[in-house]
């Protein structure tokens, strides 16, 4: 069975939640790079806000994590490989990382560790709209939209309408599903 | 989609939405190659062996290369290094290398066949990186791939293939994959070195190149393989050059914005001559440097999942 946590509503909190948090900081040096798939998006939408509200384009890029992930062996469901588009030299940048969910914190390990290949930026933050616990590493996001207990044998599905045609976060009971 | 073979043996094993996720993983791994730091951990811990028992320098080093980008560990032999020479055959020098945690063996052997002897014996995967006069799948793959990102596809381009089709293995794989992602497939060449029974893979031959090059987007011109006799099959180079090279003149036939291709190693002046070869419309550096991208996800495919 699947509970419904948030529509559309919190997911446009989050979005200017995080836009009044780094609006504290310098612009200039901002880099926003959503994890792929959904992460690209919610960080897409962060760019266009910081453009309506400041005037200012602060650079975009976007990360596919496929080939830093750990489970490379047993993983029997592989996902397609997606492309990172990094389009500036992120060295002494603030590098804002976005994605839809944190869990284990291994897929923010991973874009870590990416991150750090394509140079070294003077800070790496980490935004989520989801945040559901069962941390496997120590990795803490700094903005965090919703935040939810769940255990590990429940999914959390966040649908945003560039992919799915909807706003919605549901948590499911994986039993029977 | 997902990719479920343990082994990359052939083109004619492949579906098409096999090798289409292939081009796919290739488009992602491009991107790696254009950072400054040119390495992701993908196969970090896993131990490829390149078994190279036939002269090879841009398979193979491109193969290397590909490994290294991904991270793996990489180990070379060639048939002059290994106890081939000494008589052990090709299954039992492989199972050594697997009792040396070899995951993936990465083949060029002068026999037909070879790879396909091998992955039938062994648990790791096998890659076949040209066997004898049967096939060359990374080759075909970077064609494709290379094909389609010049001409935004495949389906319906009108490709031809000219030369010793008999004795090359870069044609067989060629037409396996150019007609599964539905392009048209035309052969030209002398009698002697185009058999007519390749008709009944579906392609159409010609004897003639100024009639074959009507209306063609692609034309892949194959090398005059001298260490595989194709000179016993006509009279001499130079007549061979005159029916057959391709030259400005003659590519006027095809279609205005016609790609050349050729695998390498070229004979100026025999195929093809230099002007076509340093010409905008030939793309026989683009296909060398695709090839690492087509030769990662080759290997990134085949070590996914729960194979090993």
């Amino acid at each position: 069975m699947s509970k419904k946590i948030s529509g559309s509503d919190g997911i446009k909190d989050f979005i200017s939640d995080s836009f009044n948090n780094i609006n504290k900081g310098n612009l200039e040096a901002l880099v926003v790079i959503g994890i792929k798939t959904r992460g690209e998006f919610l960080g897409k939408r962060l760019v266009s806000m910081i453009k309506d509200k400041t005037g200012k384009s602060v650079h975009f890029g976007t990360l596919d994590i496929t080939l830093y992930r750990d489970d490379f062996k047993n993983n029997k469901a592989w996902p397609q490989l997606q492309k990172t588009e990094i389009p500036i030299d992120i060295e002494d940048k603030d590098v804002l990382l976005v994605d839809d969910v944190i869990n284990t914190g291994r897929t923010a390990r991973a874009a870590i560790n990416s991150i750090m290949d394509f140079g070294r930026p003077s800070s790496v933050k980490l935004a989520v709209l989801v945040d559901r616990g069962n941390r496997e590493l120590p990795i803490q996001p700094d903005f965090v939209g919703i935040k939810i207990e769940t255990s590990k044998d429940e999914i959390v599905n966040v649908f945003i309408h560039e992919v799915d045609k909807k706003e919605e976060v549901e948590v499911i009971k994986s039993n029977g599903v | 989609m997902a990719f479920n073979r343990k082994n990359i043996l052939s083109l004619n094993e492949l579906t098409q939405g096999e090798i289409e996720t292939i081009l796919d993983t290739a488009e992602s791994m491009k991107e790696v190659s254009s950072r400054d730091v040119k390495k992701v951990p993908a196969l970090k811990g896993i131990t490829v062996v390149n078994l190279f028992l036939e002269p090879s320098t841009r398979t193979r080093s491109s193969f290397e290369i590909a490994e290294k980008r991904l991270s793996a560990d990489v180990l070379n032999f060639s048939s002059s290094q290994s106890s081939i020479v000494k008589g052990e055959s090709l299954v039992d020098t492989a199972k050594n290398l697997e009792a040396m945690g070899a995951t993936i063996i990465v083949i060029r052997h002068s026999m037909s066949g070879a790879p396909f002897v091998l992955a039938r014996e062994i648990n790791s995967s096998v890659i076949n990186a040209g066997d004898g006069s049967h096939e060359h799948p990374s080759q075909a793959l970077i064609d494709l791939f290379t094909i389609r990102q010049i001409k935004g596809g495949i389906k319906g381009l009108n490709v031809l293939i000219v030369g010793d089709i008999l004795n090359s293995r870069v044609a067989r794989s060629d037409i396996f994959g150019f007609l599964k992602l539905g392009a048209n497939v035309r052969i030209v060449g002398p009698g002697s070195i185009v058999p007519k029974y390749f008709e009944d893979l579906g392609v159409q031959i010609f004897y003639s190149l100024e009639e074959s090059l009507v209306d063609v987007d692609v034309v892949i011109m194959l090398r005059v393989q001298a260490e595989r006799k194709s000179l016993e099959f006509f009279p001499s180079l130079r007549e061979y050059s005159k029916f057959y090279g391709l030259n400005k003149d003659k590519l006027k036939i095809a279609k205005k914005d016609v790609t050349v291709m050729h695998p390498g190693p070229i004979n100026r002046g025999v195929e093809l001559s230099s002007e076509i070869a340093n010409d905008p419309k030939s793309v026989i550096l683009d296909q060398v440097s695709n090839g690492i991208a087509i030769r990662m996800a080759m290997l990134y495919l085949v070590s996914t999942g729960d194979k090993h």
